[in-house]
């Protein structure tokens, strides 16, 4: 789950790292209320979950309060490569000498925590990793001892050779790891982290992605979740306890288990149409979630044929069978009446026969191979 | 033959008195698995489909001899489930619990490197070899003995293509469930490398997806190491970049973790690579030809 830039640098605050004193407005009258309480000059940020919001023009600094409800007006409701910002972040303003880069993930070849550092920050790390990877240190942290001191000196003298600076560069590095560890990261970075001209160090921007499994443990983090950042069918989909991922054609599928749905998607491709979406419904025959399912794809204009692929090991067919019998008499039944798109239902395994049979009484389609199953549904959706 | 399991296992179900473990436990004694005990913590002293009940793993082999665990314990409490496995001593810990937190898992795994215990998934299916044990969730009736090894990141397509084969008369020695999440206890090098060394293991089937670099290094080693023939499958082509399609280890980013990079790393290493599901079986055909 990824959070803003505010909410992770809340985090990073809590484990005593020099942020620079901020506060989120969502009004440009809000905006100007924090530069006042400031009194100084701030950046004004936009929050969304992307990067490069400067280029985009959603990072501005304002020298007064009347300057910073200007640029808060000009950034609120900004469309920022799709996504808009809602949210401003008013913080204040760093003079900046150096710009580095310090950044922790969860490193699934070594399986470890590893952190990344460079001089040359303030700029995309992924450029840097691939032009000049020379400048990038990197560091693996024992998930037993944690960061050590001596590493995080190591670490801060490949950055700077002032040791005052240094010495504040390894406390940052601690208390970025302890913020990785504490709140379950992924994924946590400081870029820029800025040297000012009179020799402090800030962390001047923080991203944070949080291991969605470990959210159970991080109730205070789930609630950080901005709805207003995600696709809403996606949203409805997790609420529905579905796994979903909007894509962009017009088969839709519904597929228990996610390699047998991403191989679904890759033979709808092969066979010449375009998945509309991945959809995982899991091991259970529940009626809820097969109307859930449908109801998220039939909100997909671009859908015109739906297609299921349900291979039956501990999952009864005739329980699917019946869960999408059942779905389709509650959706018949509903504001929208009777569903019109084709459906083409691929039913293998436990009780096949039997499933077959429940879905025949209502002329539904079913076939028993995969392929056939695809086919049939890039046709009729053709048609 | 067979890797990791076979009619000899003697099997802990742990979590075994839950809503999973109850139901599984009666699906693989059915299968002919050799359960031999339970545990629940608090229910020690009970007995559950004629499996004696412990409080804790070390009691239940202390009193069974077990070899073998299988976990079905939700994830607040499966990361604990495996130290108590390892622990215990036992040799195979199966754990098919989805959902457990990368950083402990990263805990865990590091753990396992210094104690003898293999751990398998989590977030998997189990692993079985057909005709002789089943040790998790899959299907036992589309299993078919046989020689060849089927090693896959996920469960239904797995099925899937077990079925094809079957269908295909061409029968499995071992099928292992290495599960979806990004850290895992046994990789495809540990399972190529195991199936390499069994005898009665012919040709091996691959079945990777996006995420991380596991079948380019299973790539690698193949071409260095292998006689026996390895055909592959990889989900995900279509696949867009920085989302998590299902499994938590199924995501692609930073460009790495395509379902291309990796079709390209198996072809270089030797390894034919299926358009489609079905293609496996003819993939096989030629392999054990």
């Amino acid at each position: 789950m990824n959070i803003h830039e505010f909410q992770a640098k809340d985090i990073f605050a809590k484990c005593g790292m020099a942020v620079p004193p901020e506060k989120v407005a969502i009004t440009p009258d809000e905006a100007r209320t924090i530069a006042e309480e400031l009194g100084t000059a701030v950046v004004v940020k936009a929050q969304v979950h992307v990067g490069g919001r400067g280029k985009a023009g959603g990072v501005k600094l304002a020298k007064t309060p009347q300057e910073a409800y200007e640029k808060a007006e000009q950034i609120l409701g900004m469309d920022i490569k799709g996504l808009t910002a809602n949210q401003v972040l008013v913080a204040q303003a760093v003079d900046i000498a150096h710009e580095a880069y310090v950044g922790i993930i969860m490193d699934r070849q070594t399986k470890r925590a590893v952190f990344m550092v460079s001089a040359a920050g303030g700029i995309d790390i992924e450029e840097v990793a691939r032009d000049t990877p020379e400048k990038i240190h990197k560091l693996a942290v024992d998930p037993f001892l944690g960061l050590l001191p001596n590493q995080a000196r190591m670490l801060a003298f490949k950055l700077y050779v002032d040791p005052k600076i240094a010495g504040q560069a390894a406390k940052i590095l601690t208390q970025l790891y302890n913020s990785f560890i504490e709140s379950d990261a992924s994924l946590a970075e400081i870029n820029p982290l800025v040297t000012t001209p009179d020799g402090q160090l800030w962390a001047v921007d923080g991203k944070m992605n949080i291991d969605d499994n470990a959210l159970f443990k991080h109730k205070n983090i789930e609630a950080m979740r901005d709805l207003e950042a995600e696709e809403p069918t996606e949203v409805e989909a997790r609420e529905a306890d579905l796994s979903f991922v909007k894509l962009d054609g017009e088969i839709g599928c519904v597929v228990n288990g996610a390699g047998l749905a991403m191989a679904t998607m890759d033979m709808v491709n092969y066979y010449g149409g375009s998945p509309a979406n991945f959809l995982d419904i899991g091991g259970s025959s529940n009626p809820d979630k097969v109307v859930a399912a449908m109801n998220i794809i039939t909100s997909d204009p671009k859908v015109k044929a739906i297609l299921f692929n349900i291979f039956g090991g501990i999952t009864r067919c005739d329980d699917v069978a019946n869960g999408i019998v059942t779905a389709l008499r509650r959706i018949a039944e509903g504001p929208g009446g009777p569903l019109k798109l084709p459906i083409v239902i691929r039913l293998t395994g436990t009780n096949e026969e039997e499933g077959r049979r429940i879905l025949q009484k209502v002329d539904l389609v079913a076939t028993d191979t995969m392929a056939d199953a695809v086919q049939q549904a890039i046709k009729l959706g053709n048609n | 033959m067979s890797i990791l399991v076979n009619e000899n296992t003697k099997v802990i179900v742990q979590g075994i008195t839950g809503r999973d473990g109850s139901f599984h436990t009666r699906q693989m004694l059915d299968y002919g698995t050799k359960i031999i005990a339970g545990v629940t913590p608090g229910k020690g002293g009970q007995s559950l489909q004629g499996v004696p009940v412990f409080n804790t793993v070390q009691e239940a082999v202390d009193a069974t001899g077990a070899n073998t665990s299988v976990i079905y314990v939700p994830p607040p409490f499966a990361a604990d489930a495996i130290y108590e496995g390892a622990a215990a001593g036992i040799s195979v810990v199966i754990c098919i619990t989805e959902g457990l937190p990368i950083l402990e898992m990263m805990k865990v795994y590091a753990y396992l490197q210094t104690t003898s215990t293999r751990l398998v998934g989590p977030n998997c299916p189990g692993v079985i070899t057909p005709g002789e044990t089943k040790v998790g969730i899959m299907p036992g009736h589309i299993h078919q003995p046989g020689h060849v090894g089927v090693v896959s990141r996920s469960g239904t397509l797995t099925y899937e293509i077990v079925h094809q084969l079957t269908s295909a008369g061409i029968g499995q020695s071992t099928c292992l469930g290495i599960g979806g999440d990004p850290i895992i206890g046994t990789n495809f090098i540990d399972a190529l490398s195991a199936f390499e060394q069994d005898e009665d293991t012919h040709a091996v089937v691959m079945i990777g997806e996006i995420g991380g670099s596991d079948e380019e290094n299973a790539a690698a080693y193949v071409k260095e190491n292998m006689t026996t023939p390895v055909v592959g499958f990889i989900a995900g082509r279509t696949a867009p970049p920085g989302k998590r399609m299902g499994h938590a280890g199924a995501i692609i980013s930073g460009g790495t973790g395509t379902a291309e990079k990796k079709i390209k790393a198996l072809n270089a290493a030797g390894i034919p690579v299926g358009d489609r599901s079905m293609d496996i079986v003819d993939l096989i055909q030629n392999a054990l030809s």
